[in-house]
């Protein structure tokens, strides 16, 4: 667009414009990033005042044989894998459910979506609340539709409750992201497509899995994606759920860090820590980018 | 509804829809209730067993999130004047006295201070930027808006590390201004995504008119553009103060005593052993109920805005 208009011309404003947003990224992101790279090959500990010293590989070395980043990485997994098929079973299912048209569906959509948009930290403050023994509302109502003893269990405490305390509640509020994302997959289907189904005499079945589902997929994928990054990086709420307790069941990768950056401050160490867990993220997110483009393709 | 169509689900299967939907969303509105309905508890009530679904309003919970107290004996409670207000009578009833204001309101109107103010930054800086990546040759645009995007995919601790010592050597650290420009960082991948999306949609042949009228490309962005986006702009502006308003991991990192946000203080708020959960669901209340209400106004860009523009309706 070389058109000769009066002030400045379209290469200044371009420029212009688009210059704040990159100095600014570039001083918060960028600059930080490099630094990280740096302090990960030395012994640089951000409360002492000594000498730093390059160590090379040796915090990438330790990091990798350490049982902990494994353990975390363990817990981290789990949390992913969980949380992902809960929020998609049921995402699916209700963005199904609402595609229905049923009267008033979109002020019940509006309802549902409320708890993602809610401050992670305090919500999740609030469900360890709800998760007490005896006097917490979740455990009440589990006793009132099984008979089991409020007071004979404790979601965060126990070590084998713990992990699920915490998918529990992602999927509570994460649900709804999944559901609007699938419900805009199932709106974006015409109907003449089904009723070429219905003339070529497709059971309704069938035409759930070789239409509904093939054209809701790349959304859906789309929807994993963001709940996968979202998810890997998590910290606020399962901090403020359980701390990553009991033991260190609960500590993911997030959590983990903050100990090792801003407990132990190994400045050095946490710095490897996190280049580790960029390159995974950024890793894993272009792989499935890729898968998801050829099943756009398709 | 004119005809037969069947595509259209039938009464029935819409019935058992809406029934099941419903159901959902009465179980995931519990816990909202819930804590709405505890800070209106006494504390007796709030940890009772059964959990009292009906129970004599209190306001303890909010006059214990707002003041500090210290606890008095009886014989010390009856040589006091008669309480002057009503939340020192509920202050005394409940065997203490008010010594002074909590710091729950300086903690709410930082959050706001940071909110409005990273919202106000992303946005003027996120308009330009996504102004000038949809109408204008800029090089390597694809690469820079794929780096603006990639810069949300960092996980907040990793950043947080040398975000921290840089903060300290320039005197950011716990600071209004630190966390406003680390916000307006943070939301920028957001506005920038989102605002493209929605000058795209602006015919550029109102631009076209405005230029061969003679303005200058300056003055066709704010006269013609900015008007035509400003919905967006809006709804872009809700999603920023959204992000800022809840963010945690920042906040408890590079804040305490001077500029913390509400999410880190709110978790804090404790009483005569362990979380005083009255107080606690109160300043929650408190700080839930606006983003509830924008929620509500968002819900038709909604899915927009949690997709960074990615799935349109």
């Amino acid at each position: 667009m070389a058109r000769r208009v009066r002030g400045l011309s379209d290469r200044a404003i371009a420029w212009l414009f688009v210059g704040p947003s990159i100095v600014l990224l570039l001083a918060v992101n960028i600059f930080p990033l490099i630094w990280t790279i740096n302090l990960s090959f030395t012994n640089f500990k951000a409360n002492r005042l000594r000498d730093v010293e390059y160590i090379g590989l040796r915090n990438y070395e330790r990091i990798l044989t350490d049982t902990d980043t494994w353990n975390s990485m363990q817990a981290t997994a789990h949390f992913l894998f969980w949380t992902i098929f809960f929020q998609v079973l049921i995402g699916f299912a209700l963005a199904y459910l609402i595609n229905k048209k049923f009267k008033g569906n979109d002020l019940w959509t509006t309802i549902i979506v409320l708890p993602m948009m809610l401050s992670p930290a305090v919500v999740g403050n609030f469900w360890t609340f709800l998760y007490q023994p005896q006097i917490g509302l979740f455990n009440y109502v589990v006793e009132f539709f099984t008979g089991i003893d409020s007071s004979s269990f404790s979601m965060i405490g126990d070590v084998n409750l713990a992990p699920w305390s915490i998918v529990i509640v992602d999927t509570w509020m994460w649900t709804p992201f999944v559901m609007l994302i699938c419900l805009a997959g199932l709106r974006s289907i015409p109907d003449s497509i089904y009723e070429a189904a219905e003339c070529d005499r497709a059971s309704k079945w069938r035409q759930f899995w070789t239409l509904t589902v093939p054209m809701v997929l790349p959304f859906l994928m789309l929807a994993v994606l963001f709940r996968g990054i979202e998810n890997f990086k998590m910290f606020d709420l399962v901090v403020q759920l359980t701390g990553g307790g009991p033991g260190s069941l609960t500590t993911l990768t997030s959590i983990d860090l903050k100990r090792e950056a801003f407990e132990k401050w190994r400045t050095g160490y946490a710095s490897a820590y996190a280049v580790i867990l960029f390159v995974t993220v950024f890793g894993l997110a272009s792989i499935y980018v890729k898968a998801l483009n050829k099943v756009k393709e398709r | 509804m004119s005809g037969f169509s069947v595509t259209e689900p039938s009464q029935r299967q819409k019935w058992i829809a809406g029934l099941l939907v419903i159901t959902y969303a009465m179980v995931t509105l519990m816990p909202l209730l819930w804590i709405i309905a505890t800070g209106f508890k006494s504390p007796e009530d709030a940890i009772s067993y059964p959990p009292k679904v009906l129970f004599e309003p209190s306001l303890e919970g909010y006059v214990n999130l707002f003041s500090s107290r210290t606890r008095i004996t009886t014989g010390m409670q009856e040589s006091l004047q008669p309480a002057e207000t009503w939340y020192e009578q509920v202050a005394r009833d409940s065997g203490t006295i008010i010594v002074g204001p909590s710091r729950y309101g300086q903690r709410f109107l930082n959050s706001v201070v940071i909110g409005f103010g990273s919202t106000f930054l992303a946005i003027v800086f996120g308009t330009m930027a996504a102004y000038a990546f949809s109408r204008f040759k800029v090089p390597i645009k694809d690469d820079l808006l794929f780096f603006i995007l990639s810069t949300r995919m960092m996980p907040p601790i990793a950043v947080a590390i040398p975000i921290f010592l840089m903060f300290r050597q320039l005197g950011l650290n716990d600071t209004q201004l630190g966390m406003i420009l680390l916000y307006t960082a943070v939301n920028l991948s957001l506005s920038v995504w989102l605002l493209k999306g929605f000058i795209d949609e602006i015919p550029f042949e109102y631009e076209e008119a405005a230029l061969i009228d003679g303005y200058t490309r300056f003055q066709a962005f704010y006269k013609v553009v900015l008007p035509q986006a400003a919905t967006g702009i809006a709804s872009t502006a809700i999603f920023c103060l959204i992000f800022a308003w809840n963010e945690y991991a920042f906040a408890v990192l590079l804040t305490s005593g001077n500029a913390q946000t509400a999410p880190p203080f709110i978790p804090t708020i404790i009483g005569v052993g362990g979380q005083d959960w009255p107080a606690v669901a109160a300043g929650a209340t408190i700080f839930l109920i606006p983003v509830m209400i924008f929620t509500i106004l968002l819900r038709k860009h909604l899915l927009r805005g949690i997709t960074f523009g990615a799935v349109r309706k």
